[in-house]
């Protein structure tokens, strides 16, 4: 597999995505600069989290309209692997490579802590290492994670299988109390309807190694090498 | 007519004496851009004039100090051609006036000393102190820090990954912010701010400069009274998303071989970075004004020297090497000018609109600022409190009442508003001892700490000094890391009152001490003073950060239990001192008597102990005990995991006295069967008494025949912070 991480002014978890996808790939993925108008040919592009344009106008809203991103989305439609985490969601939903808005948390603050995720579909590239129904840990840390669309867009979503994670009890329980941010659904991340495109707020790569208190992204970036080698 | 007035004079801050030597400086009378110059160099913020005798007695060397004091950060040696760069600075005066912003732009400028030196920043601390929570503003400056804190560390992606927050009454009209910023160099590519080189180009980059933060120094030197909300415009706007461009175009540059010296632009901006890069390397600068990048037309030199602007460097560039900078500085979209030039005549010429607007001597303004030996009368020394005259209460419900109360009490609802994982290496995370950062790419990881108890450095300035070197000692000690160095924030009241002289005198001989006897220098640090409001003190708040390097990550440990059955282990001696305690404070309400000694020969064979152990793989979980004392440190170390304790305290002491002294130099440590001779031998052998107290198992505390579950203290302690803090949402 090849991979490419997208880095804007701005972003900041890009080294971490690298240090993770190199960890499973063993090799380093590309770094693409944002004023780059050829994209490497590549099997995967991470748009990583961070500040991209430092969160002006709205979240994702300059950075979904750089140069580097017409190119992502003329390969998306092409059927390349595109993984939004965190700002790289927003600057999905942004560019219109994955639909629905993500507004400003339903309590106002940024938050960051570890939160527990029920898998909601593994036939996918980038989750075949989980099973549906499995519960999974990993960190969020943002203040506009708070995912909301229309309801009969969001209807045809779920019928589609394209509701990736929702945000849960340990036990896989979908409530209220395990919602972080108001999200619709509880909704943590979603795909496009080829499922070649994944956006997702919470990190998979900063719980990717036990020393860091977990592992369960691992398995991410581990289904993706193996899907796209 | 003189064109200087009294009055003048009075608005910047300068005395009638200053103002003598001033005019013998000068041979003349200085213009208004040369008095306002002369008047934020001569602040007691950029100064140190009522401190430095006293500063110049801290240990600052060591074999592992690569930079002490005076630079724009400390840097130590930790092996493998690594260096970690770390100061600790105070935000106070504007965070109290403008929360947010006096917040932010306290995170931004510590940021930028440490990565000025050729370091990328890993880890943010900071050490808060608010008012009482039932004074009227405490709750929105609260709000206001944290958000600021948050606002400006996230975006730049620099974890904020540990600190401290209290609440007292003496802080009501003063809070304390004070941000602490750990890098990453290598030893062999740290950059100075000494200028050097006769026709070298000065160069300014980052930021345009503006008119906000003008006599933010001045500000910070004096007493805030009841106008002080008028100083809202001299509060600095902080944008950390260009910090964020500053810090990779910086490190960029750095690695091409291309800057002389560099400095940042904090307190009192350009005019501060340019006399101290040039009175460093006894060199003149000559500066058009005119080719400064501004924001807004019509700025005056006195704006533009004055001014506070964020996020802005200035640097001297090898010659012919502006190509290569400006090229670096267009990539990150960065403002970039040749300001100036280096000359050797010794003075700071200014020019605006092709003339002449200042002519100043160097180093009579940057290194013969005023030096004050101030009046200073000994602290009283308060009566110890006997543990026979402190009413007993049953241990579970003073547990409760301590767990809830605002300075034990979780903090969670803070650190969860700051990214403490991005960078991908925070191993430890807020709520422990200390917070554990791998250094990326190695098996090696840091320590970080801040600590200070105030109310111990009022009881008794001397023994408070010691005593927050001696914790932030033992909270490195208790994650297996051997303590490195400090950096002091000293935050305390008027200096030209004696009885605050007095405290802060005592303090840094108390901090020297400590810092001598466990071998642990001061290489940074910052001083505060004037934090007073209508003539009523804050407490005095000597802040420690502190860093200790543990070489292989892997055998760090945590506060937590981790299992069940195993033995508790107390080392130390507890006698149940009462005087200063949160016990007397929250419990019986009593806020009296002597704080508890340190006794630093045992502090520093203790620490040894405790790492060696936790090295051997001998411990499973430590954790240092402070405030509140062993029955708290207990129940936290239940409460990170879930796992409970049951206790049997002696019988040769007092029930309260045992759970609640806060006798100094002990730490619990959870220890396994087949470890327990082992642990005991080697503290027999080393001389230092230790006690099994309990078991670790169940899911409640246990002691004295009483009980409370895991489950219920955990819903005390977590309570607090966000019920408090609730109640500004549905705004009240």
């Amino acid at each position: 597999m090849k991979a490419a991480v997208i880095v804007f002014p701005g972003s900041n978890c890009d080294r971490d995505v690298a240090v993770a996808l190199e960890a499973s790939m063993r090799a380093k993925p590309l770094m693409v600069w944002h004023r780059d108008t050829e994209l490497p040919k590549v099997d995967l592009v991470v748009v990583p989290g961070g500040f991209s344009y430092g969160d002006y106008l709205r979240c994702g809203a300059m950075a979904a309209h750089s140069p580097i991103m017409r190119e992502v989305k003329a390969r998306a439609d092409a059927g390349m692997r595109v993984l939004g985490i965190c700002n790289g969601f927003q600057i999905l939903t942004e560019s219109g490579l994955l639909p629905g808005v993500l507004m400003r948390n339903k309590d106002l603050k940024f938050i960051c802590k570890d939160v527990h995720l029920r898998v909601e579909n593994d036939r996918t590239d980038f989750c075949r290492y989980y099973r549906s129904g499995d519960v999974v840990r990993f960190p969020i840390a943002h203040a506009e994670g708070n995912w909301f669309v229309e309801p009969k867009a969001y209807r045809e979503m779920e019928d589609n299988g394209q509701i990736a994670f929702r945000y849960a009890t340990l036990e896989g329980k979908v409530d209220p109390e395990s919602n972080p941010n108001g999200s619709l659904g509880n909704v943590a991340g979603i795909y496009n309807e080829k499922f070649n495109v994944l956006g997702l707020m919470p990190h998979p790569e900063r719980l990717a190694e036990d020393l860091l208190g977990g592992s369960d992204g691992r398995l991410m970036f581990d289904s993706l090498v193996e899907a796209l080698s | 007519m003189s064109q200087i007035t009294p009055d003048i004079l009075a608005s910047h801050g300068i005395k009638p004496d200053e103002y003598t030597r001033i005019l013998e400086i000068m041979g003349r009378e200085p213009n208004l851009t040369e008095l306002g110059i002369f008047s934020v160099m001569w602040s007691e913020h950029c100064s140190y004039k009522s401190s430095k005798k006293w500063l110049k007695t801290l240990p600052t060397k060591a074999d592992w100090v690569i930079c002490g004091p005076g630079e724009n950060a400390g840097i130590i040696d930790i092996g493998d051609g690594d260096a970690i760069v770390f100061k600790m600075e105070s935000h106070n005066h504007p965070s109290f006036i403008e929360p947010y912003q006096g917040a932010a732009t306290g995170v931004g400028g510590i940021l930028r000393d440490v990565f000025t030196m050729g370091a990328r920043p890993i880890a943010n601390m900071n050490a808060l102190r608010f008012g009482d929570p039932s004074h009227p503003k405490t709750r929105h400056l609260v709000a206001g820090v944290v958000a600021g804190i948050g606002g400006y560390g996230n975006c730049v992606g620099v974890p904020t990954v540990g600190g401290e927050t209290n609440f007292h009454k003496s802080y009501n009209g003063n809070i304390l912010v004070n941000a602490m910023t750990v890098g990453l160099a290598r030893a062999d590519n740290i950059f100075y701010s000494a200028a050097a080189g006769i026709g070298n180009p000065v160069v300014y980059f980052g930021s345009k400069t503006g008119r906000d933060g003008i006599h933010g120094a001045t500000m910070a030197s004096a007493e805030f009274d009841e106008n002080s909300e008028e100083k809202r415009p001299t509060v600095q706007v902080g944008d950390p998303f260009t910090e964020k461009l500053l810090i990779e175009a910086c490190l960029e540059l750095m690695a091409t071989d291309s800057i002389v010296a560099i400095q940042d632009m904090g307190a009192a901006g350009l005019t501060s970075s340019s006399f101290e890069m040039a009175s460093k390397g006894g060199l003149g600068i000559e500066m058009d004004l005119d080719s400064v990048p501004m924001r807004e037309e019509g700025m005056s030199a006195y704006e533009i020297m004055l001014s506070e602007s964020q996020e802005r460097m200035l640097m001297i560039l090898k010659p012919g090497k502006e190509d290569v900078a400006r090229a670096i500085m267009d990539k990150w979209e960065l403002d970039f000018a040749v300001i100036g030039v280096l000359t050797g005549t010794g003075r700071m010429v200014l020019k605006r609109h092709g003339e002449v607007v200042a002519d100043l001597p160097i180093d009579p303004l940057a290194q013969a600022s005023p030096e004050y030996d101030r009046p200073w009368v000994q602290p009283a020394k308060l009566p110890v409190v006997k543990l026979e005259d402190v009413p007993a209460v049953a241990p579970i419900e003073a547990l409760k009442t301590l767990l809830g109360c605002p300075d034990l009490a979780s903090k969670r609802w803070i650190y969860q508003q700051y990214d403490h994982m991005v960078m991908g290496d925070t191993v430890q995370r807020p709520g422990g001892d200390a917070a554990v950062v791998r250094i990326h790419g190695s098996d090696k990881a840091v320590a970080i700490t801040t600590d200070c108890t105030p109310r111990y450095c009022l009881a008794d300035p001397h023994e408070g000094g010691r005593q927050a070197v001696a914790e932030a000692y033992r909270n490195i000690s208790a994650t297996g890391a051997l303590p490195m160095a400090v950096t002091d924030n000293l935050n305390f009241g008027n200096p030209e009152k004696p009885e605050i002289m007095g405290q802060i005198v005592e303090a840094i001989k108390g901090m020297g001490e400590a810092c001598r006897d466990l071998d642990f220098p001061v290489v940074s640090g910052n001083v505060s003073l004037y934090n007073e409001t209508q003539g009523a003190a804050i407490q005095p708040t000597p802040a420690i950060g502190a860093v200790g390097l543990l070489k292989d990550v892997s055998k760090h440990t945590t506060i937590a239990f981790k299992g069940a059955g195993n033995s508790i282990v107390l080392f130390g001696e507890t006698k149940g001192w009462m005087g200063a305690s949160l016990y007397l404070r929250e419990v019986c309400g009593r806020e009296e008597g002597a704080p508890p000694p340190v006794a630093l020969h045992r502090e520093r064979r203790k620490g040894e102990l405790v790492r060696d152990l936790i090295d051997q793989g001998l411990v499973k979980a430590c954790h240092d005990v402070s405030d509140g004392g062993l029955l708290v440190a207990v129940t936290e170390m239940a409460l990170a995991s879930g796992i409970g304790a049951s206790l049997e305290a002696p019988s040769a002491i007092a029930l309260h006295g045992w759970c609640f002294g806060e006798d100094q130099g002990r730490y619990v440590l959870e220890v396994g069967a087949d470890d327990l001779a082992s642990v005991l031998e080697a503290a027999q052998g080393r001389d230092v008494g230790a006690r099994i107290i309990g078991t670790t198992g169940g899911h409640s505390i246990d002691v004295a025949g009483q009980s409370a579950t895991v489950e219920d203290l955990k819903a005390i302690h977590e309570a607090w912070m966000p019920a408090y803090m609730g109640a500004e949402m549905s705004g009240h």
